[in-house]
Formats: structure tokens, C-alpha cells, sequence
């Protein structure tokens, strides 16, 4: 029997299953332990666990994932929690010149199994300095896996499995589906990284989206259908690495695709999703593939102009017609 | 110093084993440039001559199970924990029998199982890791420590600070060994610190703190012991300066306008290497002809080494995708 949870809970229930399983996985982070979290994905934690595995810290972000980090290469596996992904700006340098490359430069001696969990996303009015989508930022570096999950499924299926692996993952969540629910098996469950979902199937064209995007990719596939028009719905979940094989396969077949994404347009993670297609099917395409992604802002705080700055279910349905010729 | 102490180094093969590790850490450093110049090796190549008392000190200070990090300047911290100039040498010339295999070069060395966590480029950005080391041991509940080098440059980064804090908050037993020799690249130590002196900044986080002359061996040697004993026994980190100084320029294209001939020949006199030779004769414990016995087989050690890195193998094409992930 499927359990129906939010996204929150199946983070939780993926923390602390793990941390049951394998003592030297422990929590560390800003307001983790006796906060419960910024955003109460670590409540309750504490009090199976203690404050040896639970670990409140000061703000300070380049010495939290340092500390992970270092911990890691001596066989702990640490999960930091960053409060948000705009805070891993301060510890980018950790990020990238220290958890990426130990593992490559020192020949393949260290071993950082880090997960560092940051929400990230824009739409509850937090203005420029909160609202970011740093994923393509990650997902350029050689050395990370980033994992993006949109359901509470994939969140709980994803952590585990980015938690067991060997290597520094950036695990991105997203600030406004930390509350939805979805269904997650009872037993056991773990999702592969580097694995797409094809959420539904469909002739006509490819919604390719990950994170909140793929909700809004759902909802104009819904509306598509009541025009006659079947779009396969696919989310990429993971970023790095890439399944560009589910992605091409699909696009063989539709022969038409758009990727949705909540970054910045301008450099944004879907120009290396059009790359890959293009290169590896550009035969196969009827159209240029479509790229909806936020405007090239910093986001702005009122409503209106925020919601002007991001993709939305209307923007997806009209692009899709306009694409299938309807 | 508490007469129940136990004196470490008293015995003369302590003495002679750091002395001739010195010696080597020389050699081989005062090597380096001659195969630089042949364009055997690229890149940066940041040298010791002038510390070496700094890092043989702390390092034989350690048991087998500890760790130490170091900064960009650390082939001699390397040798000094074990690993063979060999191997360094060869990592020098970016050949796949290197200790990082080719894939580190001069400020990537790493011997894991030395516990030698590297190698760090980043000025500062080891200190983090250090804390990591630290927390892992006392989430263990192991009696092992992590000494960790870093330059006069690295105290004005944030993330000395945010380090400091985060040891002393959780008492981890980290020993922070900050090699002061006076220049942070070209830029000497007041023209870049509101308090010169550095030691101050440990007082910041109510570390216990110690300052050494880092070109007496004796006295580092005593200084880190002590060190250690309190870390590993009280679970509590250290901060100890060295004042030191570096021979050659903070690289090697460094053209060391910024300090003068003299400056650099009045702390040759105070030679970590000459010290330690002239307190051995005085007290009998080394002859003439060991010391030179001392020089040559640091020579033919490191002779040893260029050729087996100029034998070696390059890295073969296919190690270019090599341990970006591991399994």
C-alpha cells in the first residue's frame, strides 16, 4: 500500500531510514537540530538521533560543507542541510575546488560521499537574494551529481540513494513543494540517480521539466489532451548525470520537444538539454526544440512581476500548440 | 614544562631521524628548480627550504592514524609523514607513477594512507576540511588528531575564522599550525593585517595558543608534542604559530622584489638544518662524516628520485576520465 505524504515528510522519512541504517550517516546544518529545520524537513530528528548525529551549527556556510566535506574523506556520510541554495554562494569555493576535485586530483585516493541538500526556487515573494535556481551552476562542474526531485516519491527515493553514493551530490529541493503530497510505496524505496521518469506517454510532442516545472508540465499536458494534442511528460530528476537516452528516445518518436525550466534562461540548464537532443536527433525533429524558462532577472519582490518572471501552465499550453501546428 | 610530561625527543635516534629528514626535504626542494628550468615540471612550484623544521617537527610529532592537511606549499610535509621522494618527484613531473598520479601536481600531493589529506591550493580552504577530520574522530570516539598547515595569507580568509570558531565551539582535536613566514606572496605580513601579530587571532576563539621559532627543530618538536599530548588526550584544539621564513620566492617565478638579499641572508643564519647540525656536534651526538654521509644520501635519494620520474610513464590518454566519480 502506497502511503499519500508531502514532499517534506518523504525527506524526513528518507533521513531517517538511512540514519537508522548506516550509523555514520549524520545531519549537519543551520538550524537543524532543536529548530527542526528552516524548513522542517530534519523535525523529530534530533530526538531519535542526538545532538552527536543532529548537528547545529553557526552561519557559517564555507566551514559547514568543509565540514562535511572533511569528514567524508575520512568515511563519514554526511548530509548537509544549506538552509537555502543562495547561502551555498558562500561556500561555492568548498563546493567546487574541494568536494569536486579531491576525488580526481588526488588519483582516485579520496572518496567524498557528501550530500548537500539546499531548497531552492522562486514564488513565495522572497525578492532577488532568495529566490534562485542554481542548478546549471552545479550541474557545469565535473566532480558533483545534482539530483532535482518533483514528487514526494523521487524526494524520498532520490535522497536515499544520493546519501549511498559514493560522491558529492547537490540535492536540490524546491521551497513551494516541500507541502504537496503525492503517493511513496511503504516499503522500501529508492530511486536510481542519473535515471529520467516518463511521467505519461504521448505522440505529439515532449514536455521535458524537472523540480516544480514538472507539476506545470502535468497540468498543460492535461489541457493539451482536451485538444486532441498527447504530450509525453518527461522529468529528468536527475541533472548530472544526464539520461540524455530516455530524453533522445522520446524525441525520436514525438519529433517535437520543450524544456521547461525555473532558471535563468540565459545559460540555463535547458541550453544543455537542447544540445544533447540536437545533437543526438536532429534528424528526428520536425521544429526547433522550445526552451520556457524564467526571465533573465534578478526576481523581483511583487507579485505580478514575479509571476511575469516565471514559466507558467498557460505559457506551456500556447508554446505547445504553436509547436504542433494546432 | 611539567616534570611527568613525557620528554619525546630526547633519544639521540630522534634527533638524527629528524635531522637527516630535513636534509632531505632540502635536497630535494633545492632539485626542483634545476628540473623545472629542463621544463620537467610545470606549473606552479611553491618551495620549503627554509621551513622544513616546521613541518618535520609537527609531523614526527604524530603516530601512525593521524592526519595531517597541508596548503600548497607541502612536498616536504609529505616526505616528512613517510611518503617516498620518489613518488613525489614523479607527481612533480605529471607521471602516472606520481603519488596523486599525475593528476595533482606540486599543490596536490596525496597520501591517504599516511593520512596525508593533501595538497590544498586554495589559501585557507584545507582549514574547513581540518574541522571535518576533527568531527569524524570524536564522532568515532578515537584518540587520533589532525594537524593542519596553512600560511600568514590564510588569516584573513573567512574561512580561518569560521573554522577557528567551529573547533573551539565543539573542542575538536584539531592542532592548526599557521607557518608564518612573513610574506603572504609578495605582500609582507603588516601591510596585510590590522594586528601583525598573528597569534592574536587565535585569542578570537579563546584557542590555547603557543608561538614557536619555527627554524629551531628542538623547539617545534617540544611545542608540538605538547600540542598533540592536549588534543589527543583532551580532545581540545591547538593553534601554534611558527615564525619561519622561505628561502626562494613564494614560486618559482617569483622575482622577489619585495624583500631584500640581506633580509633573505640574515635568516639563513638561523638555519633550521645549520641549528640543528651545530646542537648535535656540541653534545656528541653526530660526527663530520655522518653529516656529510647525511648530505650524500639525501643526494643520491633524490638523484634516485629524478630518475624514476624521468623513467616513468606519462598518464596514458584514457586516465583523462579517470576518478571524476567514484564507483
Amino acid at each position: 500500500m502506497p502511503q499519500t505524504i508531502t514532499y517534506r515528510e518523504a525527506l524526513n522519512q528518507a533521513l531517517r531510514e538511512e540514519m537508522r541504517r548506516d550509523p555514520n550517516v549524520f545531519i549537519i546544518g543551520e538550524e537543524v537540530a532543536e529548530y527542526g529545520g528552516a524548513y522542517k524537513v530534519t523535525e523529530g530528528l534530533l530526538e531519535e538521533f542526538g545532538h552527536e548525529r543532529v548537528i547545529d551549527t553557526p552561519i557559517s556556510e564555507e566551514a559547514i560543507v568543509g565540514t562535511g566535506i572533511g569528514s567524508a574523506m575520512v568515511g563519514l556520510r554526511p548530509v548537509v542541510e544549506l538552509m537555502t541554495i543562495n547561502f551555498s554562494l558562500l561556500a561555492l569555493d568548498q563546493i567546487v575546488n574541494h568536494a569536486a576535485k579531491l576525488r580526481y586530483m588526488s588519483g582516485g585516493q579520496v572518496m567524498v560521499p557528501v550530500t548537500i541538500r539546499a531548497p531552492q526556487g522562486a514564488g513565495l515573494q522572497l525578492g532577488a537574494q532568495h529566490s534562485q535556481n542554481l542548478e546549471a551552476w552545479y550541474a557545469h562542474v565535473p566532480g558533483l551529481k545534482v539530483v532535482i526531485p518533483g514528487t514526494p516519491a523521487d524526494a524520498k527515493g532520490l535522497l536515499k540513494s544520493a546519501i549511498r553514493d559514493n560522491n558529492p551530490v547537490m540535492f536540490l529541493e524546491h521551497e513551494i513543494l516541500y507541502g504537496t503530497k503525492g503517493e511513496v510505496p511503504d516499503e522500501e524505496h529508492t530511486v536510481p540517480i542519473g535515471v529520467a521518469e516518463v511521467e505519461r506517454t504521448g505522440k505529439d510532442l515532449t514536455l521535458i521539466s524537472y523540480s516544480r516545472m514538472r507539476t506545470l508540465c502535468v497540468k498543460a499536458a492535461d489541457q493539451l489532451a482536451e485538444d486532441g494534442i498527447e504530450a509525453e511528460v518527461i522529468d529528468v530528476r536527475t541533472l548530472k548525470p544526464l539520461d540524455a537516452e530516455t530524453l533522445v528516445n522520446s524525441v525520436k518518436k514525438t519529433h517535437r520537444a520543450i524544456v521547461v525550466e525555473e532558471d535563468w534562461r540565459f545559460a540555463g540548464m535547458g541550453a544543455q538539454i537542447v544540445d544533447k537532443i540536437t545533437l543526438e536527433a536532429f534528424d528526428y525533429l520536425d521544429a526547433p526544440i522550445a526552451r520556457i524558462a524564467a526571465a533573465d532577472v534578478p526576481m523581483p519582490y511583487s507579485k505580478q512581476l514575479e509571476q511575469l518572471a516565471l514559466p507558467s501552465v498557460d505559457e506551456i499550453v500556447s508554446t505547445a500548440r504553436k509547436l504542433a501546428g494546432r | 614544562m611539567d616534570a611527568a610530561e613525557p620528554r619525546l625527543i630526547e633519544t639521540k635516534t630522534d634527533f638524527l631521524e629528524m635531522y637527516r629528514k630535513m636534509v632531505l626535504i632540502r635536497t630535494f626542494e633545492e632539485k626542483t628548480p634545476e628540473m623545472y628550468t629542463k621544463g620537467k615540471i610545470g606549473g606552479f612550484l611553491h618551495l620549503y627550504s627554509g621551513q622544513e623544521a616546521v613541518g618535520v617537527g609537527f609531523i614526527s610529532a604524530l603516530r601512525e592514524g593521524d592526519y595531517v592537511i597541508g596548503a600548497y606549499r607541502e612536498h616536504g610535509q609529505a616526505i616528512a609523514r613517510g611518503t617516498d621522494p620518489k613518488l613525489v618527484m614523479a607527481e612533480l613531473f605529471g607521471k602516472a607513477t606520481g603519488v596523486s598520479k599525475g593528476k595533482g601536481g606540486s599543490m596536490h600531493m596525496f597520501d591517504v594512507k599516511r593520512g596525508f589529506l593533501g595538497g590544498h591550493g586554495i589559501v585557507g580552504g584545507g582549514m574547513p576540511l581540518a574541522v571535518g577530520v576533527g568531527l569524524a574522530i570524536r564522532y568515532r570516539k578515537t584518540d587520533q588528531v589532525c594537524v593542519c598547515f596553512f600560511g600568514d595569507g590564510a588569516v584573513n580568509e573567512g574561512a580561518f575564522h569560521e573554522a577557528l570558531n567551529m573547533v573551539a565551539l565543539w573542542k575538536l582535536p584539531v592542532i592548526y599550525v599557521l607557518e608564518n613566514n612573513l610574506y603572504g606572496m609578495g605582500t609582507a605580513v603588516y601591510r596585510a593585517s590590522a594586528i601583525p601579530d598573528l597569534i592574536k587571532r587565535a585569542g578570537c576563539y579563546d584557542i590555547e595558543r603557543e608561538q614557536v621559532d619555527g627554524m629551531d627543530l628542538i623547539a617545534v618538536r617540544e611545542v608540538a608534542d605538547r600540542a598533540v599530548r592536549i588534543a589527543r588526550e583532551d580532545n581540545e584544539p591547538r593553534f601554534i604559530e611558527a615564525i619561519t621564513y622561505r628561502y626562494r620566492g613564494h614560486s618559482i617565478s617569483d622575482p622577489g622584489t619585495y624583500r631584500t638579499k640581506e633580509e633573505i641572508e640574515e635568516w639563513r643564519k638561523r638555519d633550521p638544518i645549520t641549528r640543528m647540525e651545530n646542537y648535535l656536534k656540541e653534545n656528541h651526538m653526530i660526527t663530520d662524516e655522518e653529516i656529510k654521509a647525511a648530505h650524500d644520501e639525501a643526494a643520491a635519494r633524490v638523484q634516485e628520485a629524478v630518475d624514476f620520474a624521468e623513467q616513468s610513464p606519462f598518464p596514458p590518454p584514457d586516465a583523462l576520465y579517470e576518478n571524476i566519480y567514484a564507483p
